[in-house]
């Protein structure tokens, strides 16, 4: 056990800082969605030229071949630094290593270098109004036409559906098999017709996830990725490799509100409240927790390929520690805090889909007690 | 880094808990409740093997390992709720090498590594007393707080037994002027909050690991009870609460071994959350044994006692709390 970071883990760390601080992103862009999004395309570029854009990918592909270590140091530096995620996340963390994993290298030359670039945004079309947590139920369906597919359906909370170009579309393919095995896995051109996005508005008033309706849209067979009916297994890819580096940028986020909420109580004179300061305690206590479990969770990876118990339990842990955080900040700063435009009240609203999003608290629980601590198919 | 036992750590934890499996099972366990009695021939055995002297540096006889070393066998003497006076044998000899004089080290080291002499320890103020180990103890280190600690010989100690309602394990309150320790008090206060913080977390994976055991095997309506999501969320929440506790305590262990200016506040953290959440997954695990679990007969209620004594041992979670308070430097003026 040696909890200090290696002299290389140090180097990556000081060089990553020494970028960071020369390269800033420049102001968020309030109010207007698009240009935000312009700004993080813009943030992608700025650290795709500075070899930052995917540490976490093998330098054959443009990476940094980073360990895992090094890849969360990179996402707590960000998360520190006050700089946005890149805008082509999904793609970097997810549409990515799929396709390195999945693809020809015909195929890998072809889509990886703009996801990199930020040039070819990708979103992820699993979920569907009829299939959230019960995934393979999906009812979107794939049809052969010729030498492509026809795709048929309607997906849901489609992260930046707007913006892109690929989409990771899992569809079926076989209605006659069981549910988990009909599945195929597609790299959608989302510009075409057939494809329709609709933005989807959320309690905080904005749209960060849209709908997609898809009505005969064409995939050529050669984006069928990991072959006709193997869509499940592929999938599964994708959502292991959604927590992995995304923990360590939400974990130092958290932190910083935290810093951010005492703060404000310290110049409004709260300290003094013995309550408050317990409660500030304990969500220090849950940040270190957090951050200590997550630390423990790269080693399991890193020297058994894969995560420990520990591994299931961040995000659940994240989640409801954000939530609480931002409702304590509003019992402590008061009205002002539930006005239109004020960051904790956005803070507020925002953290309601932080249980939801990637997996429900409930999925997740589910998942610890089934596949963890090995008790019965939960009903 | 690397945020993992080293192989001579797993083999430590191994070889406890092997020995523990066979020497201390429910019915040995069972019996020294009945009778209010440590193990002696037990602790001959550990003795031998050296546990108490697993963390005491090699020039007063002892392994010279780490407080990780010592975490890991106390995790394990946790779980198995063994009745033997370890925690509050290494309790001291911890608090006398990081607050002792060189003098109170020759004198006490060697017999508390040796398992010769057994120690005492715990915090005696005004406000509460709470020690753990018997009236039998050699040498008594009291905390008045995280400032100051003496140290009492037998000799010189009003020792009166606390009659707790954890049975595997003797507690004294402890009177007499004794001798202080001048050395570095928040160190040692920190290291022996860390043991009760590793103690706790074996009380909470043994709880665990007894209600699922329990849950998958007891049915109702035709299934494992363990297939309702009402009692494998529960379990789920366990997992979570012994996970956590987990990490803060190896760090802590870490902490003191090789970054001791993170190890005050390592250690309340680890003090105040792993002993909040060995009584919240013991009161879990009697819940989910149902109407057995509030029996006697039953083992998950020994698990809860130690839990609760635990939570109070050098001192509450409140008072680990108000020193990560004062650290963040939110604390609240008094």
């Amino acid at each position: 056990m040696d909890l200090t970071f290696t002299e290389s883990e140090r180097a990556f760390r000081d060089e990553l800082g020494a970028w960071l601080a020369a390269n800033s992103p420049g102001a968020e862009p309030a109010g207007d969605e698009d240009a935000h999004f312009d700004w993080r395309r813009q943030w992608q570029r700025r650290l795709h030229e500075g070899g930052f854009a995917a540490v976490h990918w093998p330098a054959q592909y443009g990476g940094r071949g980073a360990s895992v270590v090094e890849s969360a140091i990179f996402f707590e530096e960000l998360g520190r630094s006050g700089a946005p995620l890149p805008a082509n996340v999904l793609g970097l963390l997810l549409a990515g290593p799929t396709i390195m994993l999945w693809a020809s290298e015909e195929q890998k030359e072809r889509y990886l270098p703009p996801i990199l670039s930020g040039e070819e945004i990708w979103c992820q079309g699993f979920s569907e109004p009829d299939a959230g947590s019960d995934l393979a139920s999906l009812k979107t369906t794939a049809v052969r036409d010729g030498e492509s597919w026809r795709i048929s359906g309607q997906k849901v909370w489609t992260s930046i559906a707007q913006h892109s170009k690929w989409c990771m579309l899992l569809a079926r393919s076989d209605t006659e098999v069981a549910k988990h095995k009909g599945l195929t896995y597609f790299l959608l051109d989302m510009q075409q017709e057939g494809v329709t996005v609709r933005p989807l508005r959320q309690i905080t008033g904005e749209s960060e996830f849209n709908e997609l309706f898809l009505d005969g849209a064409l995939v050529l067979q050669e984006n069928v990725l990991g072959g006709e009916g193997n869509g499940w297994k592929v999938a599964l890819t994708t959502l292991m490799n959604e927590r992995a580096g995304l923990a360590f940028f939400l974990q130092v986020r958290m932190r910083q509100l935290l810093d951010r909420l005492i703060e404000q109580a310290r110049q409004r004179g709260r300290l003094d409240d013995p309550l408050l300061v317990d409660r500030l305690v304990g969500l220090h206590m849950r940040c270190e927790a957090l951050r200590l479990t997550a630390y423990r969770g790269l080693t399991a990876i890193e020297k058994y390929g894969q995560p420990g118990p520990e591994g299931s339990l961040t995000k659940w842990m994240w989640s409801q520690a954000n939530q609480e955080l931002c409702q304590l900040a509003v019992q402590v700063l008061g009205p002002q805090a539930l006005r239109e435009g004020d960051p904790w009240a956005y803070e507020l609203l925002r953290s309601r889909g932080n249980t939801i999003e990637g997996g429900t608290t409930e999925i997740l629980k589910n998942i610890v007690a089934e596949r963890v601590l090995g008790l019965p198919k939960g009903r | 880094m690397d945020f993992d036992l080293s192989e001579q750590q797993r083999e430590i934890q191994s070889t406890a808990r092997d020995l523990l499996a066979a020497r201390s099972g429910s019915a040995a366990v069972r019996a020294a409740a009945e009778a209010r009695e440590s193990d002696a021939a037990l602790w001959q055995e550990i003795a031998q093997l050296g546990w108490p002297g697993i963390a005491v540096e090699e020039r007063y006889e002892g392994q010279g390992l780490g407080l990780v070393e010592l975490c890991v066998i106390l995790e394990q003497t946790g779980a198995a709720l063994a009745p033997i006076p370890l925690l509050p044998s290494v309790g001291a000899a911890l608090a006398i090498s990081h607050a002792g004089s060189e003098e109170q080290r020759q004198r006490w080291l060697p017999a508390l590594a040796q398992g010769s002499a057994t120690g005492a320890v715990g915090v005696c103020n005004r406000d509460e007393c709470l020690l753990a180990g018997s009236t039998d103890a050699e040498v008594f280190v009291v905390f008045d707080g995280d400032r100051s600690a003496r140290l009492i010989e037998r000799a010189g100690a009003q020792a009166q037994p606390i009659d707790s309602i954890d049975p595997l394990r003797a507690y004294v309150e402890v009177a007499g002027d004794g001798e202080p320790l001048d050395g570095d008090i928040a160190a040692a206060f920190g290291a022996v909050s860390v043991t009760v913080a590793a103690e706790s977390v074996g009380v909470c994976q043994r709880a665990l690991e007894m209600t699922l055991a329990y849950v998958k095997e007891r049915r109702q309506f035709e299934v494992p009870v363990g297939a309702f999501q009402a009692v494998s969320h529960r379990c789920a929440e366990m997992l979570l609460h012994t996970e956590q506790a987990r990490s803060v305590v190896y760090h802590a262990a870490w902490a003191s071994d090789a970054e001791p200016a993170l190890l005050s506040a390592a250690a309340s953290l680890s003090k105040a959350l792993a002993c909040e959440a060995a009584v919240s997954v013991t009161a879990s695990a009697i819940q989910g044994h149902g109407g057995i679990g509030f029996t006697w007969e039953a083992d998950v209620h020994w698990l809860y006692k130690r839990a609760q004594l635990n939570s109070q041992l050098m001192g509450a979670a409140g008072k680990h709390r108000h020193r990560l308070a004062q650290a963040l430097g939110i604390a609240a003026a008094a």
